[in-house]
């Protein structure tokens, strides 16, 4: 199946649910079901389409379709899946899934807010426009501000708001660039305008003008991914949504960032890479250990994911711009990675606060007691969050370090040493949480529920099993990286 | 014959996966069982691979299972590297492993995770063994960081122990410190050789020039690697805390395997490390000062366990030293005897401690002599092991790594021969504070006799008794005609025989005399316990204030600047400038009452339908 069909259906299925949930009013176990059984059904479409590309030969894109929409404006319905966005898609499908079945309450407009949100985020990943990149990234602000404002903790409205203005600061950046492209564009080329990645490719700019117009995608995916110092909105963000909210803003929404700045910034802007290159590296590596240094401080659970996911977009933002094979292909990797491990923890945090009502650290203790499953599942997470080697955070990271390290050692040395502050946050919030005695209502919490473990499951077997067999995505991701970003796996490469 | 090789880490690995999946009556001792005939399994799969490689034509084998990773240059298989060194490793790995987990049974016996306990003990041995076993750093890497998760685990084994919890924590943190070593080094040795195989490696060792800086960096990168790892300076107060494990984790993974495999991957390195004469004089250094100091400590313990955990430290200490002197096999011959040794002694205090209930504290033990028939005569011989009287083997391996350090350099000798006497001494104030003079345990064992353990126990300390006395006899060509020494020149390269044998005599004559002047100085100093506290140095016991200058000038330190940029970048700085652009724009906008009349939603969806217009505008223009 190597159709473009399948990317359409990809987008169709959550349309149609919102559709059907729109038609009337379900109760809350069956709207939940609708969603979460269309989802399934998405990611398995997904599993196809990235097998369908696979057995193709990889490499450039697949399953493209073109068609313009509006010639006058340049919009046109470009799509096509390749190895750098094929794992995003099902990451999207899979945690979209997740988060349904975990962390859901059936609510028919939240459920509707997660689809439009998965729509969204999909359509952005399997796009090849940057228009309608820009259309879908625009489109992820409307249900992540409800899901936040209307689902979130108490101090919702604020963190909603900053989030929503934050990132459309940010986007209105990247508005600015793509629109200069595509203006050099036509320019150049004459006809009519267009945002096409292919055509836009062409463009040669100045390295001047390569640097400012990457220096604005710079922001704007800065600001989604997150990039130090442009992080503030997310600890309020991810603190204050509901569960499924923060699953898919730190597993999804933060990809869209790292993923933006790859396949825009990265592949298209090589000039201004070799510009920026030094600050952008030393601001990930900055991310790294501030980010690390705050989360081991953090007071609540979530802000500690929060800040540690700072840290690990720093390994893989750190990893695109070093400029080799290696690490570029770990920073892929480690986009999937965090999404299913960043996933994970939010999921069991989510537990957490559903059994004690908070997820502040302090008013957790000896949780291992009363619920040793629980404790279990958190410690794999977690010790792949840390990137314990045979589970998948380590191959990732490994590959991001040894290819950085190989262009530019001061930058991948220093980064090196966030490995001790990962095992430092999560090991003494795991000691406060989960070790010493449970008393009062810590006590008494009840274990890992059946449909807790068969939600964790699928993420804790994509833990291990892409620990062990990596090659399951990085043959697929290899090839794409070599044609559409470093173009070369000799020059670039870490070795001889 | 290569599906024999393999199950020695498969077959630990089954017993892991059988335990966590089968179900177990709460109570039933047969996860003890599974598990300890995993390991046993292992062990005579690693006897019958031993066998077989001694015939096979250059004793090297590489047994590839699957490619792990590939990614532009980079390919790294889980492979299998059978060699000298690995089969030794392996040999003692298992052999003990088998013991301790036979003694487990019945230590851990009625305790609530017994079934965890023999979980995390198969785990375990297999990323031990995957550590020895493993034919590329990566490889060997995933077992070194493996144990290292086991060894947080088996620590904060009593959870519910604070002490247990931050002394797991600890331990897994230092390591991780000594794991950035492994990793640089790591991307060092790929950046310049290309490969990350240790045949690859090794044999371009020699062949690709390497500038004397390079060359320093990769082996202080590994130096750094191993002090995490086997509990050296600068990294190693982690060690005593990991008592707070029970004493057969003590005993297995924080004595006699796990920490000694910094050592071992320094003499895997070993043609790696001749390349820089000034990194292998800063890990003679680094070897001989941990020897000397955790020596000095373990005088003033008061702590059975702790006693011992220092002696382990100080142990290592000589077997970094000796490598450091080029002495990669001596290195590895103490290490073989000090795990038999130092498995007897932990397990030894433990059915002590078994006896006394828990008790671990010296001055509430003495007179047990009587009352332990079988751990009395085989701690004895533990005892006289590791104070290298002759003829155990603790003499011969010490003497050994003596011989060697003096030929490398004076100054060292004479400071691994002080911590000679040291040892001596404090061994043998332990053993006459457990086992000798008046009995001071009675309100223990509220007036009766402490009752020798069950036979699963002290089984395993008959048989390391016997190692422990005979072990000696590996490296005595005289003996059996073949060596270890000849065993693993091939890896290690032909040692430089530089010593007369007048001179090798007059050495271990040394030797000797200290081991008796420490004996001789505990006997007389501790012939009597009250008043208790002589001879002990509040310093030493302080271990050297070694973890209150730590947390002086990295640990408090790192939480304030942590804590700054939580409560004053975060806050005010990063959140700052956001608030105050964010602030100039709202104020200056006409939708500020509606934001604060609550009309958010609408607002936000304005800004998104504002910027999407916006697009088609700029688009409607520039065409």
């Amino acid at each position: 199946m190597r159709s473009p069909l399948l990317i359409i259906v990809l987008l169709l299925l959550p349309v149609i649910g919102i559709a059907t949930l729109s038609v009337r009013p379900w109760d809350a176990r069956m709207t939940t079901r609708i969603a979460a059984s269309l989802t399934v059904v998405q990611l398995a479409v997904s599993l196809v389409a990235a097998v369908g590309y696979h057995s193709r030969g990889g490499g450039a894109f697949g399953l493209t379709y073109r068609r313009v929409l509006a010639s006058s404006w340049g919009l046109s319905f470009d799509i096509g899946i390749d190895g750098i966005s094929i794992f995003l898609v099902i990451l999207t499908a899979l945690v979209t899934a997740l988060a349904l079945l975990g962390a859901s309450h059936g609510e028919r407009t939240f459920v509707r807010w997660i689809l439009l949100l998965n729509v969204a985020t999909l359509g952005a990943f399997v796009t090849r426009d940057l228009l309608l990149f820009f259309l879908f990234f625009e489109l992820t602000l409307i249900p992540s501000y409800f899901l936040i404002a209307n689902y979130g903790g108490p101090a919702r409205s604020a963190a909603a708001l900053k989030f929503f203005v934050y990132t459309l600061f940010g986007s209105g950046f990247f508005l600015v660039g793509m629109v200069y492209l595509g203006v050099r564009h036509q320019h150049i080329f004459g006809g009519d305008v267009t945002f096409a990645y292919d055509e836009l490719a062409k463009v040669a700019l100045s390295p001047a003008a390569a640097t400012w117009v990457l220096v604005g995608f710079l922001i704007a995916f800065g600001v989604k991914s997150p990039l130090f110092p442009l992080h503030s909105w997310s600890p309020a963000a991810y603190a204050e949504a509901p569960t499924a909210g923060s699953m898919m803003l730190s597993a999804l929404l933060a990809k869209l960032g790292t993923y933006g700045l790859l396949r825009f910034g990265v592949a298209l802007l090589p000039d201004g890479v070799d510009r920026v290159r030094p600050y952008v590296m030393t601001l990930a590596v900055i991310g790294i250990l501030y980010g690390s240094g705050v989360a081991a401080v953090s007071k609540n659970l979530k802000r500690l994911v929060a800040y540690s996911s700072l840290a690990q977009v720093g390994f893989i933002i750190l990893g695109m711009f070093s400029g080799s094979l290696v690490a570029t292909n770990g920073a892929v990797l480690l986009m999937f990675n965090h999404g299913i491990i960043t996933a994970a923890l939010f999921l069991l945090i989510g537990g957490l606060e559903r059994r004690r009502g908070t997820s502040d650290i302090a008013g957790l203790a000896g949780l291992q007691g009363p619920a040793p499953v629980l404790a279990a599942l958190f410690t794999v997470v977690m010790l792949g969050s840390i990137g314990l080697p045979g589970l998948s955070g380590f191959v990732s990271e490994f590959l991001v370090l040894l290819g950085a390290f190989n262009a530019h050692p001061w930058w991948a040395a220093v980064a090196t040493t966030g490995v001790i502050f990962a095992a430092l946050y999560l090991l003494w919030a795991y000691q406060r949480v989960f070790h010493g005695v449970a008393e009062g209502d810590n006590a008494t919490v009840a274990d890992a529920t059946i449909r807790e473990r068969s939600v964790l499951a699928p993420l804790v077997a994509a833990i291990v099993v892409l620990g062990l067999y990596p090659a399951l995505l990085l043959r697929t991701i290899e090839p794409s990286v070599v044609t559409s970003v470093t173009h070369s796996a000799v020059s670039h490469g870490g070795g001889q | 014959m290569t599906t024999i090789a393999t199950l020695i880490p498969v077959l630990p690995l089954l017993g892991f996966l059988s335990i966590l999946v089968l179900p177990h009556r709460h109570g039933s001792d047969r996860p003890g069982w599974i598990a300890t005939g995993a390991v046993g399994g292992s062990f005579v799969a690693t006897a019958i691979t031993f066998v077989w490689l001694l015939s096979h034509e250059g004793h090297t084998v590489v047994i590839s299972l699957f490619s792990w990773i590939s990614s532009g240059p980079l390919t790294v298989d889980a492979a299998l590297l059978l060699d000298p060194l690995s089969i030794t490793m392996c040999l003692f790995v298992t052999g003990i492993s088998t013991l301790i987990h036979l003694y487990s049974i019945g230590y851990m016996h009625g305790e609530k995770d017994f079934r965890k306990f023999f979980l995390y003990l198969n785990l375990f041995v297999f990323s031990m063994l995957v550590l020895v076993l493993g034919s590329s750093l990566l490889v060997t890497f995933v077992g070194w960081e493996g144990v290292g998760v086991c060894s947080y685990w088996l620590v904060s084994y009593y959870f519910t122990k604070d002490s247990a919890a931050s002394a797991g924590k600890k331990a897994f943190i230092y390591n991780r410190v000594g794991d950035v070593g492994l990793l640089l080094a790591m991307f060092l040795i790929f950046t310049h050789f290309g490969s990350l195989d240790y045949l690859t490696v090794l044999s371009q060792a020699t062949v690709v020039p390497l500038s004397d800086v390079l060359a320093l960096l990769i082996v202080l990168a590994l130096l750094l690697a191993a002090t995490g790892k086997s509990a050296q300076i600068p990294l190693f107060n982690w060690l005593p805390d990991a008592m707070e494990g029970p004493t057969p984790v003590s005993a297995l993974i924080h004595a006699a395997t796990m920490v000694t495999a910094g050592v071992y991957l320094l003499v895997r390195m070993s043609p790696v490390l001749d390349l820089s004469s000034t990194g292998r004089a800063t890990i003679a250094i680094i070897g001989g000062a941990t020897a000397f100091v955790a020596a000095t400590v373990a005088t003033s313990q008061k702590d059975i366990k702790k006693v011992l955990a220092f002696s382990t430290v100080s142990q290592i200490g000589y077997m970094v030293m000796a490598v450091g002197s080029g002495a990669y096999v001596a290195a590895i011959f103490l290490m073989v005897a000090h795990a038999f040794f130092k498995a007897l002694l932990f397990l030894g205090s433990g059915s002590v401690i078994h006896a006394l209930h828990g008790e671990q504290d010296l001055r509430r033990m003495g007179g047990l002599q009587k009352y332990l028939p079988i751990t009395f005569p085989t701690f004895l011989i533990g005892w006289l092991a590791i104070a290298g009287i002759p003829p155990f083997a603790g003499f011969w391996a010490k003497g050994d790594v003596l011989t060697k350090v003096y030929e490398y350099n004076k100054l060292l000798w004479v400071l691994g021969l002080l911590t000679a006497v040291l040892t001596a001494y404090y061994m043998s104030r332990l053993f006459v504070l457990t086992f000798r003079g008046d009995e001071r345990f009675r309100d223990i064992t509220h007036g009766s006799d402490p009752h020798e353990s069950p036979w699963v126990m002290t089984a395993p300390l008959v048989i390391l008794a016997v190692l422990s006395a005979l072990g000696g006899i590996l490296n005595l060509p005289w003996v059996h005609g073949t060596s270890l020494a000849g065993f693993l020149a091939p890896l290690v390269g032909e040692e430089a025989g530089g010593v007369s044998h007048g001179t090798e005599i007059l050495l271990s004559l040394a030797d000797a005399v200290a081991a008796g002047l420490g004996l001789a100085l505990a006997f007389s100093a501790w012939r009597s316990t009250s008043p208790w506290p002589r001879y002990e140095s509040k310093f030493f016991e302080a271990v050297w204030r070694w973890d209150d200058a730590y947390d002086a000038t990295i640990g408090r330190p790192a939480q304030r600047l942590a804590t700054f940029g939580a409560e004053v970048v975060e806050p005010r700085i990063i959140d700052g400038a956001v608030h105050g652009v964010a602030g100039t724009v709202l104020r200056s906008a006409t939708g500020v009452r509606k934001i604060q009349s609550g009309y958010v939603r609408h607002y936000g969806l304005a800004m998104v339908i504002g910027t999407a217009l916006t697009v088609l505008f700029l688009v409607a223009r520039s065409w």
